[in-house]
């Protein structure tokens, strides 16, 4: 099939050629992104995915997590990652979680540096911005791409109250409130929406962008200006509704650990709904909808 | 189209990811050791600071704990003792012979002994220290307020900055004094205190006998210790690396207030 560029209205209908045979009716490509929507979800991209790098970096400077208002209030870290050597200067990755410690040789603890010898580091050289330790240089990153990411997600939110793309997309129905267990289901067999069904998010992930965006995000900044000691004297004491400021640092890593998790997720869905057409929609905007199989 | 025509695209999609992942971070430590980029990258710092003057109070106030919060032991960073001869010589006989050099763009410099400082009104806070690396310490402070310093040297209009010389070298050759620079918003916020006790005892020298620095509102690298000589000055930009402090000279940022 030849991919055709779409030019027109949101309803502009496209033949396609290659329609398959017991279908009732062509199918066609339908503008599903509006280009605020794409150009930002591709800022987001980029912002999130340096700002996971360059925090793993400045965690590396201190790779311990703990629950608290300080570091040291007598009680042992959370997590821990350490690098042990021995008397034959063989490295070791030690990773102690809530006290229970595992050997993470090659991940975390000791991993290859850039000059593929094993170093004590605690997150390998390739998941980290730069790449070596460098505490000041990965701070410029990610502070400047925490504005990027501010910046980006006020206008998103702005835009989609205006535009309503909240209201109209994101919105979960009543109707479709009640389908829950049913969307669950049919996520679990890998079942998707096709034809006229497929032009909107279902409910699963109407929800799960609503928590994304309007959850995960938040809290991921909130917790980022949690360790700010600047920020900290707006209303002095108001960290300790998180539990202070080292667990607002906890909170941080596990958040953006979830949002990795969620970023699986969502590339795992697109993968199985259609690479192609997925990305497509995300690039030009323009997204095939399959006719329906007659029955 | 059937699903198996998405098999080697996907192995594309993959390759494609792959390859953009590798060259995300090669270029990124490329861009790192580019003398533009970091320079556009520090550019954020203006921002930030900008920011946080508008949003808080001038005189917002670092959170004060109670005793029971308190860490065990206040954690030393850096320096745990100066590699200093005069700086040994002064310790050795209990810093009796210390004084702390005021001078710069003021009326009239002083030089306070350990004394005269202890004379002057103080203050004491129990504040949460917060390294740039990530973790906290809380201790109890106790200290005269550069304010009171300040009041006692009258700093004169042109002054912009307070810089705090150190007597602890970075170096191992001895060279690279530690320094630090706030400017007249901090210095003259009531938290701002050079102190001389830790925890209720005298300044241990691991965490800047005779007299550090305490700048609530930033990062632990601004609390300067071991300082020796305060100069008030117009601009930094003649001292040292020019960034107004040792660790900024090493790229950190001079507002470190995030």
């Amino acid at each position: 099939m030849a991919l055709r560029i779409a030019i027109g209205s949101n309803q502009e209908k496209f033949m396609d050629q290659s329609s398959d045979a017991g279908r009732t009716a062509a199918n066609y490509l339908y503008y599903r992104h509006t280009l605020p929507v794409r150009v930002m979800h591709w800022i987001n991209v980029i912002a999130l995915t340096i700002l996971l790098m360059s925090g793993l970096n400045i965690f590396s400077a201190h790779p311990a997590l703990y629950w608290g208002k300080s570091s040291y209030t007598g009680r042992p870290p959370i997590l821990e990652i350490e690098s042990a050597t021995d008397a034959s200067d063989k490295v070791t990755g030690i990773t102690r979680i809530f006290g229970h410690e595992f050997i993470t040789t090659g991940v975390l603890g000791a991993s290859n540096g850039p000059n593929g010898n094993l170093v004590g580091r605690a997150f390998p050289s390739w998941l980290t911005i730069p790449d070596g330790r460098w505490l000041a240089m990965a701070r410029q990153w990610h502070l400047f791409f925490a504005w990027i990411f501010v910046i980006n997600g006020l206008c998103y939110v702005a835009y989609s109250i205006v535009s309503r793309h909240l209201a109209r997309d994101l919105a979960p129905t009543g109707t479709e409130l009640r389908s829950i267990r049913e969307s669950v289901v049919d996520h679990l067999h890998f079942r998707h929406h096709s034809g006229e069904a497929s032009k909107r998010y279902n409910v699963l992930q109407k929800l799960t962008y609503l928590i994304v965006i309007f959850v995960l995000l938040p809290l991921v900044i909130l917790m980022g200006l949690a360790m700010s000691p600047g920020f900290d004297t707006l209303w002095p004491g108001w960290v300790d509704i998180f539990g202070g400021r080292q667990s607002a640092r906890t909170i941080h890593f596990i958040v953006a650990w979830l949002l990795v998790a969620f970023v699986l997720i969502h590339v795992f869905e697109v993968l199985i709904t259609g690479l192609w057409n997925n990305l497509r929609s995300m690039i030009t905007g323009r997204y095939r909808v399959e006719a329906e199989v007659s029955k | 189209m059937n699903s198996h025509a998405f098999h080697p695209r996907r192995r594309l999609f993959f390759r494609t990811l792959a390859a953009a992942g590798a060259v995300l971070v090669a270029g990124c430590d490329k861009l790192s050791r580019t003398e533009w980029f970091p320079k556009l990258l520090s550019n954020t710092e203006i921002l930030t600071r900008k920011a946080q003057r508008a949003i808080l109070p001038r005189k917002s106030m670092a959170q004060e704990f109670p005793e029971s919060e308190r860490s065990p032991e206040f954690r030393s960073n850096g320096t745990a003792m100066p590699e200093n001869p005069q700086y040994k010589a002064l310790a050795s006989s209990g810093f009796a012979a210390y004084g702390l050099e005021v001078g710069g763009l003021v009326e009239k410099p002083v030089i306070f002994s350990l004394e005269e400082l202890r004379a002057l009104p103080s203050r004491t806070q129990i504040t949460r220290h917060d390294c740039v690396e990530g973790w906290s310490a809380i201790g109890k402070w106790k200290g005269v307020p550069l304010m009171a310093v300040l009041e006692a040297v009258r700093p004169s209009a042109a002054a912009r900055y307070v810089v705090f010389h150190c007597a602890d070298p970075m170096e191992s050759d001895g060279s690279s004094p530690y320094y630090e620079s706030i400017d007249m918003d901090d210095a003259y916020h009531p938290q701002t205190i050079l102190a001389y006790e830790l925890n209720d005892k005298a300044l241990p020298i691991a965490n800047g006998a005779p007299i550090r620095l305490r700048v609530e509102r930033q990062l632990g690298y601004k609390h300067a210790k071991y300082v020796m000589r305060i100069e008030l000055v117009d601009s930094f930009e003649k001292i040292a690396g020019g960034k107004g402090g040792y660790w900024e000279d090493q790229g950190y940022e001079w507002y470190a207030g995030i």
